[in-house]
């Protein structure tokens, strides 16, 4: 047997690779061979600690696997030469240590006492950060196709949906229809041909689960695939994802490559007879196309937009033919629930929301990243236990969950807990899981306008209400932001909010008010502001907001008015400064660099 | 058997797999359409056509939903009312309003529908898209910003004349329906798309300023283009034809050619003749049609009496009936008797 070699893991999904991985990688490899280190260095995909990114993990033989976050360059030579070299881990650059491993260090938290992991469960991430995802063997060593073995060996396509029916597990995609009972119908239709759809278009802007979980742990969707297609009777898969997930796409197509070789994708499946293969269609940016049927309709070669349901697309979806469409994240949950049991599943959740939910957590959020929770928790533990509550000691506002089909929910509701019932009674949605946090700085009014410019630039154009009424939306937002909101633009607002809701097409119209109208419910003041007094309470609409200089305190630095790029601050050395209202363009450059707090935004 | 549901109250049956829109045409229950068209797909994209049935949480579009038994659905509410109602105020925000000029006055849906709900004005403004670039084709013009994305044009060209010369590009607000690349329309120009638009988004362009609905007169005829005998509609002001169009309950079902559609301007041309011509010395000279039958009756007789029948052959053309191509050959062979009879479609 090979001697155990000390190991080196860098954290590779692309957060990791936006921060510097590859460098590191690369100056790893570099150190440890010119130290004359016989290491084992690889890449593993994100553990969900963005804010910590770059992420490197040293496993000394016998010992605990100790996590690096924030890795720099020097860091990294650093460990090389303490930790890897002569098993020292080198404190300041250390996260927490994985006792599984083997012999813990002294004065070194724990991987899962952390904060930021003790309130979760992983069950869908629970590869993600420790596998290598270009390894079929990684993924086998974890107990990986073992159910497709288990649901093909029985025999019983309905075996597996009953498990996932008792289960209780919902779709992940965003409007949580049981899993168990979308399978039973597809499985009843009766037809020639059947197909199984990963929906991987991931599209509500801050969220990266699916692209995670595909670029982490792409076996577990394959495998997902290929018990729902056994289940439901299809024999043809599809993976729909973006294309701007080349990573995901490309371990995807490493890991299809692999089920082919080792005949768990194929025409004779196991030798079980059963056919299966899958394809990947990649998505040419169409944010709309994540809703099923558009996302059928670009699968055809047709241009990515909606029709009416019914007919659904169980009943009749690709190429005419009964067809199942699920989320990454509800089939990454599939092997699980089959190798542990339903009860196991369930013994996550609440009564109405099994299992877990792996949520986006980005915003005004110290500990911004990947979560995997138990549905149920607060939101409370989640901002301020899991995420560390709120950078610079700014109070917090509202959370926004859904992404723009959600709604805002307000420091009043943070004891809700999230479910897909409690979340909906609160006014929003769990959605696919994004979760921005906004801060005191945040304006509502700029928000919902915001969400709105998202969903009005990708209506597909189809319905009249959404393709018009939310450009109207918008632009009434837009005045009101500028300034120029008049009596009765909020009501215009709530009329024309509730017709698109009640006369859209899609999910997209329908639900694009959302963050108008819950903003309009909790942050009403904010919008009467800003039409009445002319006023933006966030200091963050430009057009009504004045920047001033607040003589007492300015020890005429000077620094703002070097930083002003139209010349609009004057003023001599030493004596207070002045901003001529007329040349400032609200660029906020000199509130940024005042180190006294001696200009005033309001 | 049928499936029985109740559509405002009255009993109603129909075919399994017909929809709420087509049921209540059947029994002469109106619904308000932009984008439905009987002789295309479903759409389901202008919502005007919203109603309300009873067990479902939101008001669904008549034009895609399939009947069920016992369904009640009521196409008069005050909700379904108020939708229709900002659709088309969404709709008139983002169209020219110039109607004053517009070639479709009188004959547009969203003039009508304005109308109907007494639309003088709109809770909604806005940004209007504005299109000025216009196609180099004698045939089509289109005006882009007075398109209400219904798809018609899109669907016709595709399911009806399989031509898929345009499609949906952009998204959101910028949504227009164009050729691939916003190239210039490159097509057959047969006009269907013409011929479904609700609005003045599509004309032809040799019908501009000839005339709208006052003082037109509806004539129909047969195309003499070719045997088919298309039926045509001649709009006419005056003497002079302003357009065509053809009814859906013709053979052809209301679907014309580039031809019968655009081509009629010969009927009017000065180059046109409108008396038999006989050479004489050379010379064409005007002549009466007995003269110009007789003429042709006795060379046709001397040509036979010198050489035999089968001197003579015959040529017929594909813009004949079948009648009169039928006529033809019998005179060939009854009155010639020859059997050298052919036909230019047959080459």
């Amino acid at each position: 047997m090979e001697k155990a070699k000390t190991e080196i893991i860098v954290g590779m999904g692309t957060c990791g690779i936006t921060a510097g991985a590859a460098d590191i990688y690369a100056l790893a490899a570099e150190s440890a061979k010119t130290k004359g280190l016989d290491v084992r260095l690889s890449s593993t995909s994100c553990i969900g600690m963005c804010h910590s990114e770059v992420l490197v993990d040293v496993v000394t033989p016998g010992f605990a696997r100790v996590t690096y976050g924030n890795v720099t360059k020097e860091a990294i030579e650093e460990i090389i030469s303490s930790h890897v070299a002569a098993n020292v881990p080198v404190a300041k650059y250390v996260i927490a240590q994985m006792p599984s491993y083997g012999k813990t260090y002294d004065d070194i938290p724990i991987f899962g006492q952390m904060p930021y992991m003790n309130k979760q469960e992983r069950v869908v991430l629970s590869n993600c950060g420790f596998i290598d995802p270009l390894s079929i063997e990684d993924y086998i060593s974890k107990g990986g196709y073992e159910a497709v073995k288990k649901v093909i060996g029985g025999g019983d396509p309905k075996a597996a949906i009953e498990i996932i029916k008792a289960s209780g597990l919902r779709g992940r995609g965003g409007a949580g229809f049981p899993t168990g009972l979308k399978w039973e119908f597809c499985n009843k239709a009766v037809s020639d041909k059947k197909y199984i759809i990963c929906n991987a278009d991931e599209g509500d802007p801050g969220a990266f689960m699916d692209r995670s979980v595909l670029e982490g742990d792409p076996h577990a969707i394959i495998e997902g695939m290929l018990i729902a297609g056994f289940s439901i009777g299809a024999s043809y898969g599809y993976v729909y994802c973006r294309a701007e997930y080349p990573l995901a796409i490309s371990n995807l197509k490493v890991a299809i490559k692999e089920a082919h070789e080792r005949n768990f994708l194929g025409d004779n499946v196991l030798n079980s007879g059963f056919k299966f293969n899958i394809k990947i269609k990649e998505g040419a940016g169409a944010f709309v196309c994540g809703e099923e049927t558009a996302l059928i309709a670009s699968i055809e070669g047709l241009r990515g937009m909606p029709r009416a349901k019914p007919p659904f697309p169980a009943q009749k979806g690709l190429w005419g033919k009964p067809t199942v469409i699920n989320n990454v994240e509800t089939l990454a949950n599939i092997p699980r629930i089959i190798v542990k049991g339903a009860d196991w599943f369930s013994s996550f959740g609440t009564e109405k929301s099994k299992g877990t939910k792996v949520f986006a957590l980005a915003g005004k959020i110290n500990r911004g990243g990947l979560i995997e929770i138990p549905m149920g928790i607060t939101l409370r533990e989640i901002i301020y236990d899991i995420g560390g509550g709120i950078p610079n000691d700014r109070a917090f506002k509202a959370v926004q969950t859904g992404g723009p089909s959600g709604g805002c929910l307000t420091a009043a509701m943070l004891d809700t807990p999230v479910d897909y019932e409690s979340i909906a009674k609160a006014g929003s949605i769990v959605g696919s899981g994004g979760m921005i946090v906004m801060d005191e700085d945040d304006c509502m009014v700029n928000i919902a306008k915001y969400f709105l410019e998202f969903t009005q630039s990708e209506s597909c154009g189809k319905c009249t209400p959404c393709r018009i009424g939310t450009k109207r939306l918008y632009e009434i937002l837009e005045r009101i932001t500028e300034g120029k909101g008049r009596k009765g633009d909020l009501e215009l607002l709530e009329e024309l909010s509730e017709d698109i809701r009640l006369a859209s097409l899609c999910g997209l119209g329908q639900t694009a008010p959302n963050p108008i109208l819950s903003t309009l419910r909790n942050f009403r003041d904010e919008y009467v502001a800003h039409i009445e007094e002319k006023r933006c309470p966030a200091a963050v609409c430009k057009p009504l907001i004045t920047f001033t200089i607040i003589e007492k305190s300015c020890t005429g630095c000077m620094a703002c008015a070097r930083a002003c790029p139209t010349s609009a601050i004057t003023g001599e050395r030493k004596k207070p400064h002045f901003i001529t209202s007329e040349k400032c363009i609200k660029c906020g450059s000199c509130f940024d660099v005042c180190k006294f707090k001696s200009v005033l935004k309001k | 058997m049928g499936i029985k549901l109740t559509i405002d109250g009255k009993e109603v049956e129909a075919k399994n797999g017909a929809t709420i829109l087509q049921t209540a045409r059947d029994y002469g229950i109106y619904i308000p359409t932009l984008c439905d068209n009987p002789a295309l797909e479903p759409y389901g994209g202008c919502r005007l056509c919203l109603v309300e049935v009873e067990g479902m949480p939101k008001p669904t579009t008549s034009c895609t939903t399939p009947i069920t038994e016992g369904m009640k659905v009521k196409t008069v509410t005050p909700q379904v009312e108020r939708l229709r109602k900002t659709v088309i105020e969404l709709l008139l925000s983002d169209h020219p309003n110039d109607c004053m000029t517009c070639e479709r006055a009188g004959d547009c849906k969203l003039q009508e529908f304005a109308y109907f709900y007494g639309l003088r004005s709109n809770r909604f403004y806005g940004k209007r898209r504005q299109y000025t670039k216009q196609d180099g084709n004698p045939f089509l013009e289109r005006n882009m910003d007075k398109c209400i994305l219904c798809g018609q044009c899109v669907r016709v060209c595709n399911e009806v004349q399989g031509v898929g010369a345009i499609d949906i590009a952009y998204r959101g607000f910028d949504a227009k329906v164009c050729p691939s690349f916003e190239n210039d329309l490159n097509c057959e120009f047969c006009g269907q798309c013409v011929s479904v638009c609700p609005t003045g988004a599509l004309t032809g362009r040799i019908w501009s300023k000839k005339g709208r609905t006052i003082g037109i007169k509806e004539v129909e005829t047969t195309c003499s283009y070719c045997g088919c005998g298309c039926q045509l509609n001649l709009h006419v002001r005056g003497n002079e034809i302003a357009r065509v169009s053809s009814k859906p309950d013709n053979h052809n079902e209301g679907w014309l050619c580039v031809k019968g559609r655009f081509g009629y301007e010969f009927i009017t041309s000065p180059d046109r003749l409108t008396t038999p011509l006989i050479k004489r010395d050379g010379k064409f000279t005007e002549a009466t049609w007995d003269e110009a039958i007789s003429y042709v009756a006795e060379r046709f007789k001397k040509i036979i009496a010198d050489n035999g029948p089968d001197a003579m052959a015959g040529l017929s053309s594909a813009r004949c009936t079948n009648e009169e191509n039928f006529l033809f050959q019998k005179f060939m062979r009854a009155v010639v008797g020859t059997n050298n009879v052919d036909h230019c479609a047959r080459l």
